[in-house]
């Protein structure tokens, strides 16, 4: 499903779709004239992604369809082997964590998981972790210590789950515990934000040596929403405010946040 | 009901407001028992009728803390920027000026070295009259200069927390804090020096998950709320009552998250004491033995 902004882009692509069936179907051969149209659809592509609001690129950061971690890492990584469990309480679906091949070197693993439909959103909390999310995490930070590992960590959460039981059992006690964990260690660690960066919970596997961020993904210390609540007085200002807390990929460059 | 309080407290009053010019009386925000001003402020900022604890002036807390004329401040050397140009209903830059001419002083903290029990320590004390205590790049760079300076003069930390969270207004930047001020931690750490936290009213966001609850010791003040999330932003996502006391000091002793919750008046003694048995363990007394057996 396309972002309002997207749309033109959209019918664009369906109509080269339908071009080339036709083509197919007719047996003819419009080479040129979809070579034409592929080239707009490049122009259009690259001057719309360039010229988004920062809202807009909160809606692409959070938008459903767009790659989630396990998706980089069953197709970027090799071998992804997943590790489960806390060791203490459970085993908390929106983190994932492992072990996988990058290259030839043996790396560990963590990426928050949104789902990739409406099914596996509601089971993994739609990547709201709990506090047994981030002791998944801090057991495997340990295992890369022990084994030389270095940590790759994928952020995409709209934050920890402010939940009942997330609180009682310390969520704000484990965010403190597992930015110190990561940053005790001995590996070379780099954290990427591929969707959204929701503040505490993102920072507690973003303490790396190198920071990145993809181009439309978001980084904040607050959402624009929450952001937007209790400064605006009004949820429904959250464009105002995602446009002053400068929360997208470039600014985070600017502000000297990400690497 | 728990929840209510919180409520109640967020709408300032003139008399819940300890800067403004003082009536005679006051209404006890917990209990609603007439009380003399001078008697709140002489009961270290606790109803002489329920034991209610109030929010505290960061001078009361050092008064309070500090042994006699020990105090002597580190912060105050920095000045808050506005890197995001950030409008709302208020620009950032006017609000801080506001902040700064109330409470006198450029951001929300004060740091210092003092005694408490003749013990060396170095004092982090939030102040919450200032932008909610908020933690922006000012709170989070005095906290990590304050630690790494106790660490360099062998001094103890003892940090008093009271924040609203983040800092919106400084964005990401107010993010980075929280890493900064753990990181910062680690220089005590590694010298063995202690780190006393005490969670006052409230104590919230990305200042519970960071420094505040690191401590090798941690306090609570009694009825302090100390949440990663708010309440209410709690109860909107569980569609749920929230249970009586959650998020209060007293509940957080149960789920095991605190040391102990320490009455306002007995907070000094009892930060004293830790103090004294986290240093006088077995490398310190071998010491002492040596000492004395070289005389």
């Amino acid at each position: 499903m396309p972002l309002p902004f997207e749309k033109p882009i959209d019918d664009l692509e369906a109509k080269i779709r339908d071009m080339r069936a036709y083509a197919t179907e007719q047996e003819l051969d419009l080479g040129s004239e979809i070579e034409a149209l592929q080239g707009r659809l490049d122009t259009l592509k690259r001057e719309t992604y360039a010229s988004l609001t920062r809202w807009q690129r909160v809606q692409v950061a959070r938008a459903p369809g767009r790659p989630t971690g396990l998706d980089y890492l069953q197709h970027t990584f090799d071998g992804f082997t997943e590790l489960h469990g806390d060791r203490t309480l459970g085993d908390d679906p929106a983190i994932v964590t492992g072990l996988a091949r990058l290259g030839d070197v043996s790396v560990a693993v963590i990426a928050q998981q949104k789902g990739r439909d409406t099914k596996e959103n509601i089971y993994r909390n739609f990547g709201m972790s709990h506090p047994s999310g981030y002791r998944k995490a801090m057991r495997l930070f340990d295992l890369a210590d022990k084994f030389r590992l270095p940590v790759v960590a994928l952020i995409d959460t709209p934050g920890a789950y402010p939940g009942l039981a997330a609180e009682e059992q310390g969520q704000a006690w484990v965010i403190a515990e597992s930015i110190r964990r990561m940053s005790r260690l001995t590996v070379p660690a780099i954290s990427v934000v591929i969707g959204e960066g929701g503040s505490g919970g993102a920072l507690a596997i973003g303490v790396a040596n190198r920071v990145l961020i993809l181009e439309n993904a978001i980084y904040s210390v607050i959402s624009p929403e929450s952001c937007a609540a209790i400064l605006w007085r009004d949820a429904g200002e959250a464009e105002k405010a995602a446009e002053a807390l400068r929360l997208t990929a470039r600014d985070l460059v600017t502000l000297g946040v990400v690497d | 009901m728990a929840l209510e309080r919180w409520f109640r407290r967020n709408r300032p009053t003139k008399n819940e407001d300890d800067n403004s010019p003082a009536g005679l009386w006051l209404k006890c925000e917990s209990c609603n028992a007439q009380i003399y001003r001078k008697d709140l402020v002489a009961n270290t900022y606790i109803c002489p009728e329920c034991g209610h604890h109030y929010r505290m002036p960061v001078e009361a807390r050092i008064a309070l803390l500090a042994d006699s004329g020990t105090f002597e401040q580190w912060s105050g050397g920095i000045e808050p920027e506005d890197p995001l140009e950030f409008n709302d209903a208020q620009p950032y830059a006017e609000r801080l000026q506001k902040a700064q001419q109330k409470q006198g002083r450029p951001d929300a903290i004060v740091t210092g070295a003092a005694r408490m029990g003749g013990q060396p320590v170095a004092l982090v004390i939030m102040d919450f009259f200032f932008m909610a205590g908020s933690m922006g790049s000012v709170v989070g760079e005095e906290i990590a200069r304050a630690a790494e300076r106790a660490a360099d003069e062998g001094r103890a930390l003892v940090a008093i927390t009271a924040s609203g969270g983040a800092r919106m207004q400084e964005g990401a930047l107010s993010l980075m804090q929280m890493a900064k001020t753990t990181v910062a931690l680690e220089v005590l750490a590694k010298r063995r020096l202690p780190y006393v936290s005490v969670l006052t009213d409230p104590t919230t966001g990305g200042v519970t998950a960071s420094f505040a609850t690191l401590g090798d010791i941690i306090f609570a003040e009694p009825g302090a709320l100390i949440s990663f999330a708010g309440p209410r932003v709690i109860q909107q996502t569980i569609r749920q009552d929230l249970p009586d006391g959650f998020q209060r000091a007293e509940f957080l002793l149960q789920k095991g998250m605190v040391d102990d919750v320490v009455d306002r008046r007995a907070l000094k003694e009892r930060v004293v004491e830790v103090l004294k048995l986290l240093t006088s363990g077995l490398a310190a007394h071998i010491e002492g033995v040596a000492r004395a057996a070289a005389v």
